[in-house]
């Protein structure tokens, strides 16, 4: 019982010093630090966007048609960055995209991880033919480019946003069971996987507990920066028609439906688009932050 | 290098088939009746719906359609559209030079900007320009290209007048289609100015096309000179008293160049899948637009093809681009 206790310490104290050790690293690049706390504001007002947006997303000012932003001539104070076509407020409406991006983004990583871990450490585990199957099914969705590939599996299941999803995650499989395939297989002949083998773990204790966290930080860094191509894609989908449908206030789907007004009511367009680069710029930023610190070839030098 | 050039070719041959599978997939697992689907019409006869069932070859065991569909690929017939009647490959070839156009275009402008600009900031690594260059082409690579597109449209053809909104030529200009590429088109013809315009309608979608491949190659060929430069050999071209541009043109970016090279043939399936995005804004008429308004007006026939041509071009150019590696770099070709 003690024994455990101890053992348990043992154990945080571990991973408090790995975070430390992370954070330390971590921290040394500014950009990072900023594009993480950009990237927590972003989620915090989608979390709270019905207290931070000022209006409804779909609540349509019929007296206030395309009303410019606020500091532009004939703007209104009422409407921060304008109206669009039907009157409804752009604030409001790209708030509450931001919902819909984060969490298209966010279960594309999660399926992709999930799914390429499981497939990866098959592959790695198996060999053999369930390994070159694997393998070869991978290379195929590679030899297509990722959104014309999306946009085919878009066509078989229908558009919308959950089907845009599903069709992004399959395109982005591949970079995650490759990269645990290769992470797996490397560390399956090191000592410690011997050592758990010999002491009679089975497969799936090997495959889950001793070997994959060691894959892990390849794994997150390929997250963080799918999680923003996810984002972009999400709203590029959206964009040609085959992602969320309007009225759903997705930023590509904003774009697309303000298309017609770009040249008489620019701002409708214009921020948008702003929100999808910030908040892509945001997890890139981070995204290279976590390259640099988990990347143990760079921390020795 | 045969034996090279045979060992990627086998290398890329399950990947060819697994593509043909994926189409061929494709339009069985279309939601509801195929024959419906394929032939757009919606009402028939239980005679027409057998007849036409039997014209597509539906009737018949799924392993004989697919030998069936291999067979027609391999003879190069890549199916008919329903909507125009034509071959898929026809349409395709039409198309093509146009996107070739501009994603040439789209390429030169990435690396006349791109490379120097990476080589630019390693030299001066940690410096104001080193930390402004990545900053820049870190937004490059996190640009919604569709929304850049349109923001130049605003600027450039809305606002300064300075460059055409969208196609390929002036509608003034009737220029004979010789090549497909209109910059040598234009050039063989008489029509005066014809050049100049077909030039004017290149400049915006390039620029957007070439955008994300410029920040990609900016950032690698930095890390990739970064590299090089660590090197004992460029220690030693410095310390010999080598010219810095010795050093660096001669001794260093030689060597970078064999993880740039690869990194410019990368990007060949990312301006592809630009090009869908770039010519649905600028109405290029091109293979991205064209395989859209096949997705869009349910033209599976034509996605299909496209698909496999696609695919076929992509890893055509990894090969080529396999083999440039070899010859940059031998010593891959005896290592193999």
């Amino acid at each position: 019982m003690s024994n455990n206790a101890i053992q348990d310490a043992g154990h945080k104290d571990v991973g408090r010093q790995q975070f430390a050790e992370f954070w330390f690293y971590f921290s040394e690049s500014k950009t990072a630090v900023v594009g993480l706390i950009f990237l927590i504001g972003v989620i915090l007002m989608a979390i709270f966007a019905d207290v931070v947006a000022p209006y409804d997303p779909s609540e349509q000012f019929r007296d206030f048609l395309e009303v410019p932003p606020a500091w532009s001539e004939g703007g209104s104070s009422q409407f921060l960055l304008g109206t669009d076509y039907a009157g409804r407020d752009m604030l409001s409406r790209i708030i509450h995209g931001s919902q819909l991006s984060l969490v298209a983004g966010g279960i594309v990583v999660l399926l992709c991880l999930s799914f390429g871990i499981v497939i990866g450490l098959t592959a790695a585990y198996f060999r053999g033919i369930t390994e070159t199957l694997i393998m070869r099914v991978m290379d195929t969705i590679l030899a297509v480019p990722g959104l014309l590939m999306a946009l085919v599996l878009v066509a078989i299941l229908g558009p919308g946003l959950i089907n845009a999803m599903i069709a992004i995650s399959i395109t982005y499989m591949p970079y995650f069971v490759r990269l645990t395939r290769a992470s797996a297989i490397s560390e399956s002949s090191r000592d410690y996987v011997v050592a758990s083998r010999v002491a009679g773990a089975g497969r799936l204790r090997i495959m889950f507990i001793t070997i994959l966290p060691n894959c892990m930080a390849p794994l997150i860094v390929q997250a963080t920066l799918s999680f923003s191509t996810a984002i972009l894609d999400t709203a590029a989908l959206g964009f040609l028609g085959m992602g969320a449908q309007p009225p759903q206030p997705e930023w590509g789907t904003l774009i697309a439906e303000n298309r017609d007004l770009m040249l008489s009511a620019p701002w409708t367009v214009t921020f948008p688009g702003l929100a999808i680069l910030l908040a892509v710029l945001a997890i890139n930023l981070l995204g290279d932050g976590l390259r640099d610190a988990l990347d143990p070839r760079l921390k020795r030098s | 290098m045969f034996s090279f050039l045979l060992n990627r070719l086998a290398v890329l041959a399950p990947v060819f088939f697994g593509v043909t599978l994926l189409s061929f997939g494709f339009i069985r697992i279309l939601p509801g009746d195929p024959v419906l689907a394929l032939s757009g019409e919606r009402s028939m006869t239980p005679e027409q719906h057998a007849s036409l069932l039997a014209k597509l070859g539906l009737d018949k065991p799924l392993w004989e359609q697919y030998l069936n569909y291999i067979g027609d690929i391999l003879q190069g017939d890549f199916g008919t559209s329903v909507l125009t009647n034509r071959p898929v490959l026809d349409e395709f070839l039409e198309l093509f030079p146009a996107t070739v156009e501009l994603a040439t275009c789209a390429m030169i402008f990435a690396i006349v900007i791109g490379l120097p600009a990476g080589i630019f900031a390693a030299v001066k690594r940690r410096t104001f320009f080193d930390q402004g260059i990545m900053g820049i082409s870190l937004v490059g690579y996190s640009m919604p290209i569709f929304w850049w597109g349109l923001l130049l449209i605003i600027l450039f053809s809305s606002i300064l007048g300075l460059t055409p909104v969208s196609g390929r030529l002036s509608f003034m200009f009737d220029v004979e289609p010789v090549t497909g590429f209109l910059l040598i088109d234009t050039l063989l013809s008489d029509e005066k100015g014809s050049f100049a315009s077909a030039l004017h309608h290149l400049v915006l979608p390039s620029i957007v096309l070439g955008t994300i491949p410029l920040a990609i190659i900016a950032r690698q060929t930095r890390s990739a000179m970064l590299e090089v430069l660590s090197e004992d050999y460029v220690r030693t071209a410095r310390a010999k008293g080598l010219a810095p541009i010795r050093v660096y043109g001669l001794h260093a970016l030689r060597n970078a160049m064999i993880t740039v090279v690869t990194v410019i043939g990368l990007q060949v399936g990312v301006l592809l899948a630009g090009a869908i995005l770039t010519e649905t804004i600028f109405s290029w008429p091109g293979i991205g637009k064209w395989i859209i308004f096949s997705v869009f007006s349910r033209d599976y026939f034509a996605v299909q093809g496209g698909l496999v041509l696609i695919a076929l071009c992509i890893m055509s150019v990894n090969l080529l681009v396999d083999l440039t590696y070899g010859l940059i770099n031998p010593r891959i070709l005896h290592t193999r």
